[in-house]
């Protein structure tokens, strides 16, 4: 006789009888799934693409990237802080020219999707990035990073204040192809990020990126002098990540018609279904990689796995979920074509 | 090119205060060539600390009952050092190696000498092998602190024409540092190449040193890495380049080995006004 087996494990994706639908919309673009890499923490694609296969994930999120060649900040960079570190580049890279001349042409010939990462020191600046970036082909959206604390005004200036906030994505919404979008990327260091949020909108922005880092500082008690040679630095990992879901959280709220791509310490599947569930339409996977190279692919698999173990069919049904009380949509039949609803899957 | 690999602890010795950890990870062996390095995640999945820690390899086999292994020397200094040295026998290790550029090998059968600061010497036993296989003379000088900081005394002994010691306090070998015997030696040894690893003020003076001497230095560099596979721009140093232009190197993929002439150890933990990119430079 054989005797029942009751497995406590994960249930794999070919045993729950239905494939996930993982299309993931961002900003009137669509991708084949909704994990992408998080700027500053993949470089310009190349040295990840050793661990996975960088044209398989949603797209790829360059570095920001600047007018000018750029050194960065003096070193020590780098704090390990209680599950995040805090970090203090300052936007080294190689500027514009060389960047579209080498990083895209190589991201173009592997044929990866790109998301252009922008920074710059004034509103002027990102309005000449964008003019740059105008005739090059194929990018997939371009990432407007108005919050990086790591450069001379801290990227606040613009972050904090919504009418800077809305002049620079003005411009560079100005001078991009209308037919991609252009994604603003928002400081949680604010009072409240949903009135930067509408102002961005507002400008023209087609999506929202939530969250940049958190200003931070670590004192090192032996040289009892702060540990970064830059003093502060941006606090990222999943130290952050209730943090970053709460802003997804308020923001989809505040505007569930705008595309978010949420991101901060998503480390595994589930925490990027939470930022999925709590309003965001994509992910990105950061400081993560730091720490598994190969962390957007497995995040993805993950992911994949997370939303079909609860019985969505689309990623799409799934973005927002937690907003919906059980009272506003009734219970679908168990077994029916398609059910957003949880699923009791263990005996 | 570097793999990622699930790897496993098959055994950890006591050299000195240091733990040599010998681990299975398929493919890092094979690929490995002295000077490069593995990072090595710590604290398991769901670690709080995120950073992985980079080892230079001390020593690989290609062929055992578990396949090839990589041996790395661990100087306990904080949780993360401390969780490996912990580690029992079969217990996991995510690996990615072998990363970073290796020492540049001579083609002519030269006089070198290799120079070692505390665990910090742990990949010149591999050059030296290396070396010894090209017909080089090879001399070592080993220094430290205090005698249980040394590295690896016996296998030093056993390779090197000649072995030095140093030590800060006298406990063994000559009392100093390793740059107070060097000029000695290198002429002694007409010594052609100087490879150095250890403290980033070691390489400096040693640097300096065997410049005077008309010997090449390449020296392995420590700096502070956050992901060891060149995405973080964490491990920067400013560096002379072929067109004479100062710029900011990642230690991960263009070092950790670097000729020391062409390291600005005077301008190490600043961006010199010169350098390619730097604040108000026309770069």
């Amino acid at each position: 006789m054989t005797r029942a087996v009751i497995s406590y494990g994960p249930i794999p994706v070919e045993q729950l009888g239905h494939d996930v639908d993982m299309t993931a919309e961002l900003g009137g673009t669509w991708l084949p799934n909704p994990v992408l890499t998080a700027s500053g923490c993949a470089a310009s694609g190349r040295e990840l693409d050793t661990f996975f296969d960088i044209t398989k994930i949603g797209a790829l999120v360059t570095k920001s990237i600047m007018l000018a060649p750029r050194s960065g900040r003096p070193t020590p960079r780098m704090a390990e802080t209680p599950s995040g570190m805090l970090n203090s580049i300052g936007l080294q890279g190689p500027g514009i020219d060389g960047f579209i001349e080498h990083d895209l042409a190589w991201l173009r010939e592997r044929g990866v999707r790109t998301v252009v990462s922008i920074a710059g020191s004034n509103a002027d600046e990102y309005t000449k990035l964008a003019q740059k970036l105008r005739n090059v082909p194929e990018i997939v959206a371009i990432e407007v990073n108005i919050s990086c604390p790591n450069v001379e005004n801290k990227g606040l200036i613009f972050a904090r204040d919504p009418a800077s906030a809305a002049a620079v994505i003005t411009n560079v919404r100005r001078n991009t192809p209308s037919d991609i979008p252009v994604i603003a990327k928002l400081s949680p260091d604010v009072t409240d990020i949903v009135e930067i949020a509408r102002a961005c909108v507002r400008a023209g922005a087609d999506g929202l990126a939530l969250i940049n880092t958190l200003l931070g500082l670590v004192i090192d008690t032996t040289t009892m002098r702060p540990q970064l040679a830059g003093i502060t630095g941006g606090l990222s990992g999943p130290a952050i990540r209730p943090v970053a879901v709460r802003c997804v959280w308020e923001v989809h709220q505040a505007l569930p018609e705008v595309p978010i791509l949420g991101m901060g310490g998503i480390r595994n599947g589930v925490d990027a279904l939470q930022f999925i569930l709590a309003g965001a339409s994509a992910v990105s996977v950061g400081t993560a990689t730091f720490n598994d190279p190969a962390a957007p692919a497995r995040v993805l698999s993950e992911l994949r796995h997370e939303l079909a173990l609860r019985g969505f069919e689309r990623l799409t049904d799934a973005v927002g979920h937690a907003h919906r009380g059980a009272d506003v949509e009734p219970e679908p039949e168990l077994g029916a074509e398609h059910h957003s609803g949880p699923v009791p899957r263990w005996p | 090119m570097p793999v990622q690999v699930r790897g496993e602890l098959l055994g950890t010795r006591r050299v000195g205060s240091y733990h040599v950890l010998t681990i299975t990870a398929p493919g890092v062996p094979e690929a490995a060539r002295p000077g490069h390095f593995v990072a090595l995640a710590v604290g398991g999945d769901n670690s709080a600390m995120l950073l992985r820690r980079a080892f230079s390899i001390h020593g690989v086999t290609l062929r055992g009952v578990y396949g090839g292994t990589v041996d790395i020397a661990v100087g306990v200094a904080g949780p993360g050092t401390q969780w490996l040295a912990n580690l029992h026998r079969h217990d996991p290790i995510d690996v990615v190696g072998p990363l970073g550029r290796p020492f540049a090998l001579p083609k002519q059968p030269v006089s070198a000498l290799l120079v070692g600061g505390g665990y910090g010497a742990a990949p010149l036993f591999m050059l030296a092998e290396e070396l010894r296989t090209r017909g080089c003379r090879v001399d070592v000088v080993l220094g430290a602190a205090t005698e249980d900081r040394l590295f690896n005394v016996l296998d030093a002994k056993r390779m090197a024409s000649t072995l030095t010691i140093t030590t800060d306090d006298g406990s063994t070998g000559t009392r100093g540092r390793v740059t107070d015997v060097l000029p000695e030696i290198m002429s002694r040894t007409n010594t052609d190449v100087v490879y150095a690893c250890g403290p980033m003020p070691m390489l400096a003076a040693v640097t300096e040193l065997a410049r005077s001497h008309g010997a090449h230095v390449q020296t392995a560099v420590e700096e502070s890495m956050a992901c060891g596979i060149g995405v973080c721009m964490t491990c920067v140093l400013p560096v002379i380049g072929d067109d004479g232009v100062t710029r900011m190197l990642r230690s991960c993929v263009d070092g950790p080995v670097f000729r020391g002439d062409r390291i600005r150890w005077d301008d190490l933990d600043t961006i010199p006004a010169d350098c390619y990119g730097a604040p108000g430079s026309k770069a």
